[in-house]
């Protein structure tokens, strides 16, 4: 992958009617990369994006793209393209014409606007649509016209605010693979916005993680996952727990009354510590052979595995397993280390990674669906 | 079609009764007196007598497109700026605007007179100046200037309604595909307010090619637009039918427009939506 950075936000600030909705946020986004905003509603990453696109002007702090500074310069002015939340396509125009629009500005020859919009059509799997009216498309369909009418134009940067969001999930997960796939065969840098940590994951190059208006975590699907650097991040991206510890030293941790080997090592000695693990690293066995020791208080079917909570010594365990224990069962807990993540303490420990509240939530829910079949 | 309750039958009645009395009656008045002659028999005389009238014709339909035509230049900046302004100013325009409505036409009219009335108040104040005596009412202008000052608010709030609702998004999404301001507004803003456009149009361009009213005061009386030759035709007894006739061509020609326009709009149909 190019490594050169194309966009540059440095200590970027942004309030609404006295909100802070960015707080010195700095990221740089490198050429040709898929890389993904990705957080609950009111981090801020709909603000970066919108801020990127020129809709917004920060407070303080810079932008630059291909080392230029562009806080000032107008959307229309900008290499960049968007892909709105609500498609945002043009309702006197049919799709022939949403599509050339930008090509139109640009005084593009009619006969190029021909070629380039069929072209465009079919990489969106839309031929022959050209004359239908937008109000006729389906959402999936009104969503890859939005994607031809930005992508046509051959802009450095295709910003994605939350694209999927209104689409069903078979057509999400169609549309996830489709435009990784356009992202492939034009090399255009995707600027993606989502809350959906599962299509972060499976689309990204890169994830940027963000709460508070911050920059939480920047990495790799895969570093994201496996390397949280605080609770939030964990919690955010899978299921985990997070359990509080102390660093014994390099490579030993307790936590849950209990030493464990782990892989991890550079802290203080005797440092607290925020312990992750994910509830399919947990392997169930016989009380008596476990590392730990619980109560099962709660029995869900997800279909692939059981999804089960298990009450050590006052805190609450999600634990992913295959194999059916029942509600009640006393049962023995083994991780081995390299399911152990040790993160340092942060502004959001304490606050995730508990699952006792869940089960309650589970049984709210499961008499609400009891009220409806009864209506 | 489904079957309509009883209730929903009562409910509709007074309308329907209305309807018939007082438009669906008189209408059919129009059409036996434009095809009868005094006698009553039925004649073409009254319909061809009015290539004599195909002046005020003309001039009624000139003035009416003149005055359209700058309530449209005036009033849609007007409706675009307001759409675009703080609640609070958007508001206090609005009342300004809807003011002059509240009272009654004729009254307007008048103050107009006065102040471009041969001494009225605009002459006095620029002869004062030492500009020469101008004149004012009886000319064309005055007319045309009387129609845009008492409809302009027909134009401006339909056209204030659709900008409102125009979202954002499709400005964003314009800017964002490289449009400056001037193309935005070409480009996207005129094309998705034209339903507004229309039947500020059509609200402006029918009372206009009617009045008499206007014509009467403002023209010096030298004036004679369609309304007045309508006017006059039926203070007179025997000349009913050649009012009437008059009246039907001139339904005719605005039904005509009408449906123009209505072909116009029907491509931008779901544009509010």
């Amino acid at each position: 992958m190019n490594k050169d950075v194309l966009i540059r936000l440095n200590g970027i600030s942004k309030a609404f009617d006295g909100e802070t909705v960015l707080d010195n946020m700095s990221l740089e986004i490198h050429d040709k990369e898929f890389i993904t905003l990705l957080g609950p509603s009111g981090c801020g990453k709909t603000t970066t994006l919108r801020i990127i696109g020129g809709f917004e002007t920060p407070d303080a702090g810079d932008v630059f793209f291909d080392g230029k500074r562009i806080n000032d310069l107008p959307p229309y002015k900008r290499q960049v393209n968007t892909v709105f939340q609500r498609y945002a396509l043009f309702p006197h125009l049919n799709v022939f014409d949403n599509i050339a629009f930008g090509l139109r500005l640009h005084k593009c020859p009619d006969a190029e606007i021909k070629t380039k919009v069929k072209e465009m059509l079919s990489l969106v799997n839309l031929k022959g649509f050209e004359r239908r009216r937008v109000s006729t498309l389906s959402g999936g369909q009104q969503q890859r016209v939005a994607i031809a009418r930005a992508l046509v134009n051959q802009p450095k940067v295709l910003l994605l605010d939350e694209p999927l969001s209104a689409l069903d999930l078979k057509l999400r997960k169609d549309m996830q693979n489709e435009l990784k796939n356009i992202q492939h065969q034009t090399g255009i840098t995707f600027i993606y916005v989502t809350h959906d940590q599962e299509e972060a994951l499976s689309m990204s190059d890169t994830v940027v993680v963000m709460e508070n208006g911050h920059v939480q975590q920047i990495g790799s699907p895969t570093d994201i996952y496996n390397e949280p650097v605080n609770a939030f991040v964990a919690d955010f991206i899978g299921e985990s727990n997070i359990v509080d510890g102390v660093m014994l030293e390099d490579r030993r941790a307790k936590f849950a009354g209990h030493v464990f080997d782990c892989v991890d090592g550079g802290f203080d000695r005797n440092e607290p510590v925020d312990v992750v693990i994910r509830p399919e690293d947990v392997d169930v066995v016989a009380p008596d052979k476990g590392m730990l020791c619980g109560l099962v208080t709660g029995v869900t079917f997800r279909g692939v595995h059981y999804e089960i909570i298990v009450d050590v010594a006052g805190f609450k365990w999600m634990i992913q397993t295959t194999d059916y224990v029942a509600e009640g069962e006393t049962i023995g807990l083994s991780i081995d280390p390299d399911a152990i993540h040790i993160m340092r303490k942060s502004e959001f420990s304490g606050m995730f990674g508990d699952y006792s509240s869940f089960s309650d939530e589970l049984d709210k829910l499961s008499d609400v669906t009891e009220e409806v079949e009864e209506e | 079609m489904k079957k309509r309750s009883v209730f929903e039958r009562i409910a509709a009645a007074p309308h329907l009764l209305w309807s018939a009395i007082f438009i669906i009656a008189p209408l059919l008045f129009v059409v036996y007196f434009a095809f009868t002659d005094r006698e009553g028999n039925f004649t073409f005389e009254n319909i061809l007598s009015l290539s004599s009238y195909s002046h005020t014709f003309l001039m009624s339909i000139g003035f009416s497109l003149i005055a359209t035509a700058v309530c449209f230049l005036i009033g849609y900046p007007l409706a675009y700026c307001m759409a675009r302004m703080s609640e609070k100013t958007r508001n206090i325009l609005m009342i300004m605007l809807m003011l002059p409505m509240w009272i009654s036409l004729l009254i307007r009219t008048y103050s107009l007179m006065a102040l471009l009335d041969n001494g009225g108040i605009i002459s006095t104040f620029l002869t004062s100046l030492g500009f020469e005596k101008l004149t004012f009412i009886g000319t064309d202008a005055a007319v045309i200037l009387g129609m845009i000052y008492d409809f302009l608010p027909y134009m401006v709030l339909p056209i204030y309604t659709t900008m409102t609702k125009l979202d954002r998004k499709y400005l964003e999404a314009a800017a964002d595909l490289g449009c400056n301001n001037r193309q935005t507004l070409f480009r996207v803003i005129l094309p998705l307010s034209m339903p507004g456009v229309i039947s500020g149009v059509t609200m402006v361009f029918v009372p206009s090619i009617s009045t008499f009213y206007i014509s009467q005061k403002l023209g010096g009386g030298s004036f004679d637009l369609l309304g007045d030759t309508i006017e006059r035709q039926f203070k007179n007894a025997i000349t009913y039918h050649t009012g009437a006739a008059i009246s039907l061509v001139m339904m005719i020609l605005i039904l005509i427009s009408l449906a123009v326009m209505n072909k116009f709009s029907d491509s931008e149909e779901d544009i509010i939506v």
